[in-house]
């Protein structure tokens, strides 16, 4: 971890002059999809739904699925860029390659790789929280802080795809991680119904997935709620899960990229 | 400046993946404004000799210093001053061509307006200022090629080290590149080649070693490893019969029988020529200057390699 400086935010730059090329595309999914899903979910489902109880309160459906819309949000952005977008890059593009020639080390370039990504989840949540807010279903000024929520959960899922990325022989392996794990949570995490109505075996397990607690803290922030305990594990969980595995990722990476 | 002489200092270099050793001890000096080269087969190691001069392949054994450094311990001043210009073509896909430049003058720390400076420079050096806002993409295999070593002196390298720089290209483009390198080589820039074409490491190279199985053939100047292993001329006989065969043996000459074709080696062979040509000339009987490339073929041999 020593060889890696400030220089990381030079490959920060190299993605985010590519991103600003390609703004409108990178702009309209985080535009779009909470509409879509407002649409059909807050809107249709809600007919059959009605409100449910979140931790004792009850909450329209909207209010429920909207804070989980911004941690799947979160979560794509984070590891769809560091699998697909960081593994064409280092492997059919050979940019990694070419920034080893320079004083940048491996370590910098993926602490680069795995920030962008995180930043780039920020960038969505911004715009997914702008439109949120137009049906008045986040509270402010505590849903401000869903921006630096978005930066932590970009880098424990950015590390998360990164590790991926230094493990896979070729691209068409992320379908795996993407079905056994990423489905999965978008699921069972927490997000279109309450972990409370499951039996208690599966409520466990959905602890133990990263997207439950990415949407614990964005209710907690969107509806101004930290009562629950849920909130300060919630917290340690992400923080813990991102400290292990951005060196592992880098360590990963380390040994496939230098040989 | 540094003390010592030598740009590139390697000492019983050796570079092994498992079982495999690709380069197994050698050593070697690039002295500082001149260009060496690297020639071998494929497989020889070349690539893997030079990947750990650039600091992106660690060395499994023996010391390499760079400017007196050792690579291993200073990586990132090493690389600050080296200019490298890959096998592969590595540039940046998602951004424009003089943004590639920029961009990579960044990994350097090179600051904006020096930046755009060397860009255009660069880009005017290399007959590219008419595509600088292009794609890379849209470039020709020879512009990309002369964007990539554009590309590597960004930093205004100490030492450029090129892998194979002309491969593929067409044999204008190939020129074009051959002049360049030459103006650089003429500035006092030290140069690291790996190449297997014959001319270009004559027409490019003050000094070269001659690599294969990862071990060093020969080392020297193309013309006195020309004189040293080959001689001035070559007679090359196609179809030769029995008695020529006979005669190259019993006059103890160095030649190679390859079946069709029989080449035969010397220092003085006007005489011989004329002697050969007309007692046992057959088929066709050509005499014409020895090149590199018979030297690299009888040291190599003429088996394929895969």
């Amino acid at each position: 971890m020593k060889s890696i400086s400030w220089r990381f935010l030079q490959v920060w730059q190299r993605n985010f002059i590519v991103y600003r090329r390609t703004w409108l595309v990178s702009f309209l999914p985080p535009l779009l999809e909470p509409l879509f899903y407002l649409l059909a979910f807050g809107v249709g489902m809600s007919v059959l739904i009605g409100s449910l109880h979140y931790e004792g309160t009850p909450v329209s459906y909207a209010k429920f699925i909207a804070p989980a819309l911004i941690a799947i949000n979160i979560m794509s952005n984070a590891f769809y860029e560091n699998t697909y977008a960081s593994f064409v890059r280092m492997y059919y593009q050979k940019t990694f390659d070419a920034m080893m020639a320079t004083p940048l080390t491996v370590g910098e370039i993926i602490a680069g790789e795995i920030v962008w990504g995180a930043t780039k989840a920020v960038f969505a949540t911004a715009i997914m929280m702008t439109v949120i807010s137009f049906f008045g279903l986040i509270r402010y000024p505590d849903g401000l802080l869903l921006i630096p929520l978005a930066f932590l959960g970009g880098l424990a899922f950015g590390a998360m795809g990164m590790l991926f990325t230094a493990v896979v022989p070729h691209i068409e392996l992320f379908n795996l991680p993407i079905f056994l794990f990423i489905t999965p949570m978008f699921l069972f995490g927490g997000t279109f119904f309450p972990l409370e109505n499951l039996p208690i075996w599966a409520r466990q397990f959905a602890l133990v997935l990263p997207l439950t607690h990415l949407v614990n803290l964005c209710r907690a922030f969107s509806y101004g709620a930290y009562g629950g305990s849920l909130f300060v594990m919630s917290f340690f969980y992400l923080a813990g899960l991102t400290l292990i595995l951005f060196p592992l990722a880098i360590h990963k990476m380390h040994r496939r990229l230098i040989k | 400046m540094e003390s010592t002489q030598s740009a590139i200092e390697a000492r019983e270099l050796t570079k092994t993946f498992g079982a495999l050793t690709a380069v197994s001890s050698i050593s070697f000096d690039v002295r500082r404004g001149e260009c060496f080269g690297i020639l071998g087969p494929n497989g020889a190691g070349k690539t893997s000799t030079i990947r750990m001069v650039y600091g992106l392949s660690p060395r499994s054994g023996g010391t390499l210093r760079v400017f007196g450094r050792d690579i291993a311990d200073h990586p990132r001043s090493i690389k600050a001053e080296i200019g490298v210009c890959p096998q592969e073509n590595n540039l940046d896909p998602d951004i424009t061509v003089i943004q590639n430049l920029e961009v990579y003058a960044r990994y350097f720390y090179i600051p904006g307006t020096i930046a755009r400076q060397r860009a255009l420079a660069l880009l005017a050096f290399m007959s590219l200022e008419h595509r600088r806002d292009a794609k890379v993409t849209d470039l020709s295999g020879g512009m990309m090629r002369r964007l990539i070593i554009a590309r590597a002196l960004i930093n205004e390298p100490e030492l450029l080290i090129l892998d194979e720089p002309t491969t593929g290209l067409d044999p204008q483009s190939r020129h074009q590149v051959w002049e360049r390198l030459n103006e650089l080589r003429n500035d006092g820039m030290t140069m690291l080649l790996t190449t297997h074409y014959m001319d270009e490491a004559a027409r490019l190279c003050d000094r070269l070693i001659i690599m294969d199985q990862g071990k060093i053939l020969v080392e020297g100047k193309p013309a006195d490893l020309i004189r040293e292993y080959v001689g001035r001329h070559v007679i090359e006989v196609s179809e030769p019969g029995e008695e020529l065969r006979n005669h190259v043996r019993t006059a103890r000459l160095s030649y190679e029988d390859l079946g069709h074709l029989l080449i035969i080696y010397g220092h003085d062979h006007d005489q011989l020529y004329h002697e050969i040509s007309s007692r046992y000339c057959r088929g066709g009987c050509i005499l014409r200057m020895a090149t590199l490339e018979d030297v690299f073929l009888k040291l190599t041999g003429r088996g394929l390699r895969e």
